[in-house]
């Protein structure tokens, strides 16, 4: 009978805190960009660069002061989130100070140098992951702002809307400013939007996983639950058609399927919700000019290229991954400037391409990818279903936001206003992700912290009789 | 700079990088390989057992127990696993004490399972140190591998409680 019914139990072996691994990589994660930073003074001006020292320490610095925050604030955490992203951070920094040195992008009128603004939105960065360790003890605490988060998230969207706040740069309204800074808020919106989902479709995830008709091998879910799906995909919309921005309502309603999917199971929200997305960007983009151009960019660069700006910087940059090959350049060695603006922020992969070649694209595909693949495992491994889904959430975000800009950039789907999470230039990209990564840390802390003994209880002698 | 030191960087640093993540690789293979896989001990034992009513009384159910061979004997169990349903991994240390499982947030397991009783079952050593599950009135009933629970059973090691969807052994 039951011998049929073969189980087993899966532990790990070992002490799950795993804090000098850590380090170590943390070291390393910290060296790479110093030797590219004195690769690239040696191949363009000759020399070892003399901001390397203080660069060099001001990064070292800051993986430092985080590790031991992790270090005393959540012991078990995962060993490699930490070291990726500083990785990335160090690489963001050296690649945006090359370009810093291009004499061509010097010469334009908008140019300023943005390394050191860079180093100091990635010191705010680790400030905010330092304050999302100390003031976030449970993840668990995030659930009771599950409606919150959603005014929240929905602010954020419509923010760049609200005239004399919003800036309206090169077609895309998705910036605000404040104080002078100009603010990002979609990026901050992504983590409010997981909190909201994460905290929706735990409590909604058996009506829609359950309660639904089979058609034609496909689960339909009822029509009453079919609201919540339209109103996100409606308000998806909007942001596309004020905004003109396809990447935010991309992630947005991506993000939704994404999370809908793995709350339910069910394959048919995903044919639904990619069905409903190509409907929203096929009749958006039939009369929006902003996103119709994009399109149109993306189907033949080569095709408009003398015409149009956007068919330019699309060409320039595949002609940056053309030229890198396999190996690329080198560093400091392309000219992949010529993309001109936004070579630093949205482009910066283009760099990378040209310089680094194949070899050096498919390595920080592997970096991301792991990034994701930690947040996955996380999510597995957390014993909540709030904690599942929020880590599940965030990882997808930032992976939707990965497949966006790097499927732009290389020509893939058509080119959206993002930034690459942590390489790119902008203080609101760096801020935000340094907070998800401190979320996940703080997350997976809990999952992989060994399950405390219960305090025995006296009082179970006398009010709990054991009657043979 | 001679364009030889510029080639050696460039390669120099691909293979810098590519290190680096196969050392990332590296520390993710623990959870590949690093993980030991326990087979649910005690299948005989269980099965060769009677029904459960008639070894009700505390003392003297070890002996009969046994199917085969003095497992029990040479130690009592020391931890109480879940290994099915979605608190899988969790081990909670046998000390003593008593282990109530429900899904009211007092548990000592707290079952996010939609077929368990807010007060399931709890779990409880006698005095002669063998652990007896007791099922508290629940709606859907606690299971001692296949038969339903009317009385305290003495729990065998290995043997799975069942609860809705989850399943709980004690082990050593």
């Amino acid at each position: 009978m039951s011998s049929s019914t073969h189980t087993s139990t899966i532990g790990a072996i070992g002490a799950p805190s795993r804090r000098n691994t850590e380090l170590a990589l943390l070291v390393f994660a910290v060296l790479i960009p110093i030797f590219a930073y004195a690769n690239v003074g040696l191949a363009i001006n000759d020399e070892v660069p003399t901001g390397m020292l203080g660069y060099g320490l001001g990064l070292g610095l800051l993986a430092g002061v985080a590790h031991l925050i992790v270090r005393r604030f959540a012991p078990y955490a995962d060993p490699l989130l930490l070291p990726l992203a500083t990785l990335l951070n160090g690489l963001g920094i050296v690649l945006i100070w090359r370009l810093d040195q291009s004499e061509r992008l010097q010469q334009a009128s908008t140019f300023t140098a943005g390394a050191p603004n860079q180093l100091m939105y990635s010191a705010l960065g680790i400030a905010l992951f330092v304050g999302v360790l100390l003031l976030l003890k449970d993840h668990r605490v995030l659930q009771r702002y599950t409606y919150i988060s959603m005014v929240a998230a929905l602010v954020l969207l419509l923010l760049p809307l609200v005239p004399g706040l919003g800036r309206n740069v090169f077609g895309a309204k998705i910036w605000i400013s404040v104080a002078g800074f100009s603010i990002q808020p979609g990026e901050f919106a992504k983590i409010a939007l997981a909190v909201f989902f994460s905290g929706y479709l735990m409590v909604k995830r058996d009506a829609l996983a359950l309660a639904s008709r089979r058609f034609m091998g496909l689960y339909l879910p009822r029509g009453r639950d079919l609201g919540p799906i339209i109103t996100i995909w409606a308000v998806s919309l909007l942001i596309l058609i004020f905004e003109t921005d396809l990447g935010t309502s991309l992630l947005f309603f991506g993000l939704f399927v994404i999370m809908l999917y793995v709350a339910t199971e069910r394959t048919s929200w995903i044919i639904i919700g990619l069905g409903m997305s190509v409907a929203g960007a096929v009749g958006v983009a039939s009369f929006s000019s902003h996103v119709e151009a994009r399109v149109n960019a993306w189907l033949d660069p080569f095709g408009c290229y003398a015409d149009s700006g956007a068919c330019e910087q699309i060409g320039q940059s595949i002609m940056a991954f053309g030229s890198g090959g396999v190996l690329g350049t080198g560093w400091g060695q392309g000219n992949s400037d010529l993309i001109g603006f936004a070579a630093n922020s949205d482009f910066i992969f283009s760099t990378v391409g040209e310089e680094l070649g194949l070899a050096g694209v498919m390595a920080f595909l592997l970096i991301y990818g792991l990034i994701i693949e930690r947040g996955v495992r996380t999510s597995l491994a957390a014993r909540d279903p709030f904690g599942k889904l929020f880590a599940i959430g965030l990882t997808g975000a930032f992976a939707l936001q990965i497949f966006i800009v790097a499927g732009g950039v290389m020509g893939l789907i058509p080119l959206t206003g993002m930034t690459m999470p942590f390489l790119a230039y902008g203080g609101s990209s760096v801020i935000a992700n340094w907070a998800l990564i401190g979320i996940l840390i703080r997350i997976s802390d809990t999952a992989r912290r060994p399950a405390p003994s219960p305090a025995p209880s006296p009082d179970a002698e006398m009010t709990q009789v054991v009657r043979p | 700079m001679s364009e030889l030191t510029l080639t050696v960087m460039r390669l120099g640093f691909l293979a810098l990088l590519w290190l680096f993540v196969i050392v990332a690789v590296q520390v993710i293979r623990s959870d590949l390989f690093g993980t030991r896989v326990t087979q649910r001990a005690g299948r005989r034992n269980t099965e060769a057992r009677q029904a459960p009513d008639r070894q009700s009384s505390g003392q003297g159910a070890p002996p009969r127990q046994q199917g085969g061979g003095g497992r029990q004997r040479r130690g009592a169990p020391t931890k109480l696993v879940v290994s099915e349903g979605t608190l899988t991994g969790t081990t909670v240390a046998l000390q003593g004490q008593t282990i109530s499982l429900g899904r009211a947030h007092d548990s000592t397991i707290v079952l996010d399972d939609d077929y368990a009783s807010s007060r399931h079952a709890r779990i409880y050593p006698d005095r002669d140190g063998q652990w007896i599950v007791e099922d508290l009135g629940s709606t859907n009933g606690t299971y001692l591998d296949r038969t339903r629970l009317t009385t305290p059973t003495p729990v065998p090691l290995g043997a799975p409680i069942r609860i809705g969807k989850t399943v709980i052994e004690l082990r050593k």
